[in-house]
Parts: C-alpha cells; structure tokens; sequence
C-alpha cells in the first residue's frame, strides 16, 4: 500500500487504542471514584470502601498501568504499520 | 549524634552531590540548555519529571491536605495523576515529534502566527512565576524549622544552588540533577512511611496498610464522635468534585514545565515510555500519601485529644510538641479550664493542628530516629529544588527562545543565545526569591489560577492541534481569548474577597462549580468555538496540514531535531 493509505491506517488505529485506553481512564477515576464511588462504598476491599479506594487508590494505579499498555501496543502498531524509528 | 546534627550533614551531603552533577553537567550550546541535547533516556526522564512535578506542596503539604479533607482529598490525588495519562497519549509523543525547543514553539508554528507565539509565551513565563515563589518559600521554612536559619537565610541558600546548576547546566544540569533528586525526596517519604505504618498497622507496605489494616473504620469512628465529620463520604457537591478533578487533569497536561520534559528524550517511542515512568515514579508517593495521611492523624489525635496541660508542658515524649509549637503550627488553649485538651470541630477546639505538620512532624511524633528525621528536611529541599530549576529553565526559554531569539532578534548568535538564556535564568532566579522573601498574599489563589488557565488554553489547543488539521489560527485564536477571559473572570469574581478586596464574592459558585473547578468550563468552551470557528472559515495552509501529518507519524524524530 502507498505511504498515504498506510499512515491513515496507522493513525485510525491508534486513534482506536487511545479512545479505549481513555475510556478506562474515565471509568476508574470520574466513574468509580466519584459518581459511582456512594454506591461502591457498599462492598468493602479489605477493611476499606471500594468508592473510597478507587478514589485514593486505585484510579491511580490504573493510571500507571494505562500507560504502560498504550506503549507496549503502540511499539507492535509502529512495527506493523512500519512508522517505527 | 543531635537531630540537627544529622540535618547538616544530609542536607550539606546532598547540595554538594547537587553542585557536582551540575559541574559535571554544563553545557556549550542552545540544545543543551534547553532540551538536555535530546539524549536523555526514557527512566532518567522519567524520575526528572517526577521530581520537577512534586514540588515542595506535594511533599510537605499533600498528606497532610488529605488528612483534612479525607475523601474529598482525592480530587488533588487523581487530578494531579490522571493527566499523565492525557500527556503519554495525547501530548507528548506529537510533540517529541515535532522537536523543537519550547511550547511557544509548537503554538506559533501549528498557528502560524506571532502573536499567538508571543501569547503562549506570556502565558507560560506567568504560569511559571506563580509556582516558583511557593518553592522558594518552602525552602526557607524547611530551613528555618530543622536549622533554626531566618527564612531569608534559607531562601538566599536555596537560590544560590540552584543558581549554580541551572545557569551552569540548563537542561542538562537540571535533569541530571533532578534524577539525585528524585531519588532523595522519594527515600525521604518513603522510609518513615514504612515505618509508621509497620509500627501502627504490623504491615510495612503503607498501599497495603490502609487497605487492609483498620485504620480508616477507626478514623472514621474517631472523627464521627468528635464531630470532625466523616472521613469516607464527601462533603462537596458531586459536580464540583468532578470539575475540579477535570480542571486538575488537564491543567497539569497543559503546564508548559512538564510537557518541555518530553523534548528532553532522544526518541517518539522514549517520550511514551518515559511519561509512564513518570507516573510510575509519582504515583509511588501519592499512592503513599493517603495512607500516611491516615496514619498520622490518627495518631495525631490519640496523642493529642484528652491529653493533660501539664503533659504538654513537661511529658519528654512530648517534646515534639513543644518545638512545634514555637513555630505556630501547632497550638494549644484550655479554653474551659478543665485542665485537658480536647480536639472537636468548632469554637470549643482546643488544639488547631496546621495541615503541613502531617508530613514533617510525623517522624518525630512516632519517636523515628535522628536520621530518619534529618532526612525529611532533605526530601523537602530536593522537593523544592528540583520544581524551582524545572520552572526557571521554563521562564529563561520563554523569554530568551520564544521572545527573544524568536521575535526580537532572529539573527541571534548561537553564543548570543545561550549568554541571553544564562541571564534570564539568573534574572528569574533574583525574582523568584525576592517573592519567596516576600511571598504575595494570595499565592493559593493564583495557583488555582494557573491550573485554570492551563487547562482552558494549552490543552485545547494543543491537543486539537494535532488531532485536527482543519483547526486553523482563527478558530485557537477566538477559542483561547473566550476561555482565557471565562476562566479569569469567573476565579477574580468567586475569589474577589481575597484578590481585590470586596466584602462579599462578586460572583456565587457557577452552577455549582467553585474556583477551582471553574477551568474545566473555560476548557469546554474553548473546544467548542475553537472547533466551530476553524470548521466555518477556510482550511490552515497545505504546509501546516502536512506538519500535523508529520507529528503524528513516529519515524524520523531524530532527524527532525536536527534543525
């Protein structure tokens, strides 16, 4: 394929990888920490709210863990749109 | 060996390691002081980011802000990590691409305009200032507490430091020198961390203490009877939590200190890493943070509610107590006479604890040892350091690169450039530490000032100039003044009490939403018009389009910064 068609392709798909990366992004932090974090704080993790964890806790390691995907995926997405340095 | 003792030989032991990097470290040319010669590796920057992110509020001030707030402290812990995450997708792989030096770089090419160039360039040289005094300030009190120096003292020391590395170094003696600081501050937190929650909890992993030990129903049952309200459940409306949260995630993607960071790295694919290790290393203390927090107050208020004026007065256990007293961040009134201090919401409080004693009295207040204390004032100064260097490296590349070389004088030597940038750096260090002398009295206000601005200007433009090529310089230009002018004049009108004076606030919460949050608004609202304005009037030029598909496409980063 030319250089335009593979580019499109490339960016389509990271475009893809980002809206769902985002979307648990927004799940963990604005939903279960804070819109769903009252109705959360029924079950208990430890000896700890699930609402109250996710808010100081877990949202965060989430966070981390996101990145590291997006750059694991993104460096097979490099390669097999060959955009890789 | 005494507390203080010790304080002067880890702290002297640290600036000296400080000043060596920073020799080592100095640099010849214009790509050195400002980007580290592209050739920092992905952890280096990684623990660089880190330490230029957590400033002297996030090490002293953090837990202790939780331990007050409780739930609600969240807000600070999410948004000041979840935008991490909008940087290593978002931001910062286009903008390693693209390779230049500064933020002003990318909004005058992307914008083919100067005056949006001159525009981003004030924005970032005044979102800088407002941060940097505070830093300035933290060193004084840190040494004024563990060295009994004046606080001018402490200040003078502190600019001369980082005067040295900075001026010496630029970019290159600033990150080297952030990595030794990183390293410092994180060790500092950590080790009375584990130690309080190993001696409270019986488990030494403070992520897994407050989880799993009972801490947090005993604090809640605690706060409950002294009616200190309740540490699990809110106490703001949801959709100030929300905004604020926003606010905080886009305003630090969009702070020009933190994106500069990602040119630092020699390749796309490092930037994308090194934002994660970024996280990686800032979310081992603010994953921290609430546990000590926990921790502290209730230790806090077991040690101190009910105990006797006398105790207070003569108990060696509690000399603490008294040393921080002497500051006036801790205080004590028997106010009924009983002979007993007793903690409770409200005029009959006896004992007012300040939120910054959490973190530096802690050690102290579980009887840790010397050294352990020592090297509190140690991580508070690297703390402070390291922020301080990063934002005047920011203000020196604004107005030597952006406004300078830029605008004023295109046919700049490069010799001419670097002499430029030195002075600024030295200029800006002169100023931040007369503020940190002198601080304003409104430093919090403009803090959440620049989170505000950041987030309705920086990000949207940013971010929509990459992700959309028909986004043209009439349509950032109309979507940046509508957002700059929303966001300031709804925080001067909801703060108009501390900022100009009024008796009352010009302007109530809008729909809800405070100050601080009031950004995520600006935000949207720039988004809308700057995408409507672009879509209604005619397609940037053919060579702008094609710089957008170049910054999305990984390959060639390394030639692209040749230029």
């Amino acid at each position: 394929m030319d250089d335009k068609a593979r580019y499109e392709g490339y960016w389509k798909a990271n475009v893809r990888l980002i809206t769902i990366l985002l979307s648990i992004w927004a799940l963990v932090s604005y939903g279960f920490g804070i819109i769903l974090a009252p109705v959360l704080n029924n079950i208990m993790i430890g000896s700890i709210p699930l609402g109250f964890w996710f808010a100081q806790q877990g949202a965060m390691i989430v966070f981390v863990i996101l990145i590291f995907v997006y750059c694991k995926l993104m460096d097979g997405i490099d390669k097999e749109y060959d955009v890789n340095e | 060996m005494s507390v203080e003792v010790w304080t002067y030989l880890l702290v002297g032991l640290s600036f000296a390691g400080y000043i060596y990097i920073g020799y080592y470290n100095r640099v010849r040319d214009t790509k050195g002081f400002y980007v580290a010669g592209q050739g920092v590796p992905a952890v280096a920057n990684g623990a660089a980011t880190a330490a230029d992110w957590m400033s002297a509020a996030s090490f002293i001030s953090m837990a202790g802000i939780i331990a007050f707030l409780g739930y609600d402290g969240a807000i600070y812990l999410m948004g000041w990590t979840g935008g991490y995450v909008l940087l290593a997708l978002l931001l910062a792989p286009y903008l390693r691409k693209f390779g230049q030096y500064t933020v002003p770089d990318f909004v005058g090419d992307r914008y083919y305009s100067q005056a949006a160039r001159a525009i981003a360039a004030v924005a970032a040289v005044f979102i800088s200032f407002t941060y940097v005094a505070g830093q300035m300030r933290g060193v004084g009190i840190v040494f004024s507490r563990y060295l009994q120096v004046e606080i001018w003292l402490g200040v003078v020391i502190g600019m001369i430091i980082v005067a040295f590395f900075a001026v010496l170094g630029g970019m290159k003696g600033i990150t080297w020198t952030q990595v030794a600081q990183y390293s410092v501050l994180i060790l500092a937190y950590l080790i009375p961390a584990f130690a309080l929650a190993f001696i409270i909890t019986g488990i030494p992993v403070p992520q897994m203490a407050i989880t799993f030990g009972d801490i947090i129903p005993r604090l809640e049952g605690i706060q409950t009877e002294l009616g200190l309200g309740s540490y699990i459940n809110s106490s703001r409306p949801m959709i100030d939590v929300l905004a604020i949260t926003i606010a905080l995630m886009a305003g630090t993607a969009g702070l020009p200190h933190v994106i500069v960071r990602f040119y630092t790295v020699p390749s796309v694919r490092a930037a994308r890493y090194s934002a994660g290790w970024a996280l990686l290393f800032i979310a081992l203390l603010y994953t921290t943070a609430p546990a000590l927090a926990s921790f502290a107050k209730l230790n806090l208020i077991d040690t101190l509610n009910g105990v006797s004026v006398e105790a207070v007065q003569n108990e060696p256990s509690l000399s603490w107590a008294r040393s921080w007293e002497t500051t006036g961040l801790l205080s004590f009134e028997d106010k009924n006479g009983d002979g007993v201090y007793s903690l409770t919401s409200g005029d009959a409080n006896e004992v007012s604890i300040d939120r910054d004693i959490i973190v530096l009295a802690t050690p102290e207040v579980a009887g840790l040892s010397a050294p352990i204390i020592a090297l509190t004032a140690a991580g508070g100064l690297a703390a402070a350091l390291s922020t301080a260097s990063g934002l005047l490296l920011v203000i020196s590349s604004s107005l030597s690169h952006d406004l300078y070389y830029r605008l004023i004088k295109p046919t700049a030597t490069e010799g001419e450039r670097l002499m430029v940038g030195r002075l600024v750096i030295f200029g800006a260090i002169l100023v931040a530490g007369y503020f940190g002398i002198n601080p304003p009295g409104f430093v919090a206000e403009v803090v959440a000032f620049a989170f505000g601005l950041a987030a309705a200007s920086f990000f949207p433009l940013i971010l929509l100039g990459i992700f959309d090529k028909r986004i043209n310089s009439t349509g950032a230009i109309s979507g940046m003044i509508v957002g700059l002018v929303f966001t300031t004049v709804m925080i001067v009108g909801q703060r108009s009490v501390q900022l100009l004076g009024t008796p009352e606030p010009m302007i109530g919460p809008f729909f809800g939403i405070t100050a601080q949050g009031i950004g995520t608004v600006g935000m949207i609202l720039n988004f809308v018009i700057t995408y409507a304005v672009s879509h209604a009037t005619e397609a940037p030029p053919q060579e702008v389009q094609d710089m957008v598909e170049s910054v999305r496409i990984p390959r060639g980063a390394g030639a692209a910064s040749g230029h």
